[in-house]
């Protein structure tokens, strides 16, 4: 998506991206970010909050003409919890989980290969 | 209290490796981004929508193609199943929590926001930036062109 952000930028079309993965995005670096301090999936707010989801998008808004220059991050006041448990979730790998991740990914090469010599996989 | 933000890149290498893939995914590096300025007011702008959902519960062996949907109402169901995000952490059940419609029509209401484009896009994550780079965005560029977009708003899940 930082990719698609930048070449409209390139091509004329001024953008503002919203999400939650901050080292994912400025890594990339794109012309305009808004960041959600959020789990990955709901980057406009907590499900059900309005205010919340209608605030961050007016901030997008505000940040298309508040923008002076490229790489401009705006972290959004926002917070999903009082627990910062959800921290550690994504892709959490547990002791007991090993033998199962290492089992999926053999699965996964697997598929890819079968998929590939069906010619069904985009090339990468 | 604060905190900092995951780090997404840091944990996504760990779970790949635990999987066995010996060579890690190399993210999309830059260290300067283009820049436009507005050419029109907000008030006087046409604003597309990109999201990384998609219009169909897409299977991970799916072919992933660039797809666009009516902005005209509220979008239909979105997917993102095939899409790395904290599923046991939350749920897409609210479409307001990934995708603006309602926010953003309360801003052409009011007169913020000029308008939005009749189609909101669907870019896919791919794994190939080649194939972002050569493919999807020109695509991308083609349908905001088409539709009169003068800004965008990319929301990934």
């Amino acid at each position: 998506m930082s990719l698609t952000a930048r070449y409209l930028e390139e091509n004329g079309i001024p953008t503002v991206v919203i999400g939650s993965a901050l080292d994912i995005v400025t890594h990339c670096a794109v012309p305009r970010f808004v960041f959600t301090d959020l789990p990955l999936g709901n980057p406009l707010g907590i499900p059900g909050d309005k205010r919340m989801q209608t605030d961050v998008v007016d901030l997008a808004l505000s940040v298309f003409e508040s923008a002076t220059q490229s790489r401009t991050v705006v972290k959004a006041p926002v917070r999903w919890s009082e627990s910062e448990d959800w921290r550690t979730r994504y892709a959490e790998i547990r002791p007991e989980d090993r033998e199962r991740l290492a089992a999926a990914g053999e699965a996964r090469r697997v598929l890819r290969d079968s998929l590939k010599a069906a010619g069904k996989v985009r090339d990468s | 209290m604060s905190h900092s933000p995951t780090r997404y890149m840091d944990r996504t290498r760990e779970f790949y490796a635990a999987q066995g893939f010996s060579k890690a995914y190399t993210w999309a590096h830059h260290d300067s981004a283009p820049f436009q300025k507005l050419r029109k007011p907000l008030a006087d702008s046409t604003l597309t929508v990109i999201t990384t959902a998609a219009l169909y519960d897409r299977k991970a062996t799916d072919t992933r193609e660039v797809a666009s949907g009516s902005l005209l109402q509220a979008p239909p169901r979105l997917y993102g199943n095939d899409v790395a995000w904290d599923k046991t952490v939350t749920h897409m059940d609210d479409p307001g929590s990934f995708f603006p419609y309602d926010p953003l029509q309360a801003a052409v209401a009011s007169g913020r926001l000029g308008e939005l484009t009749s189609r909101f896009h669907c870019v896919p994550t791919e794994y190939s930036q080649r194939r972002t780079l050569d493919s999807d965005a020109p695509e991308i560029l083609r349908r905001c062109r088409e539709d009169g977009a003068d800004i965008a708003l990319l929301v990934p899940l």
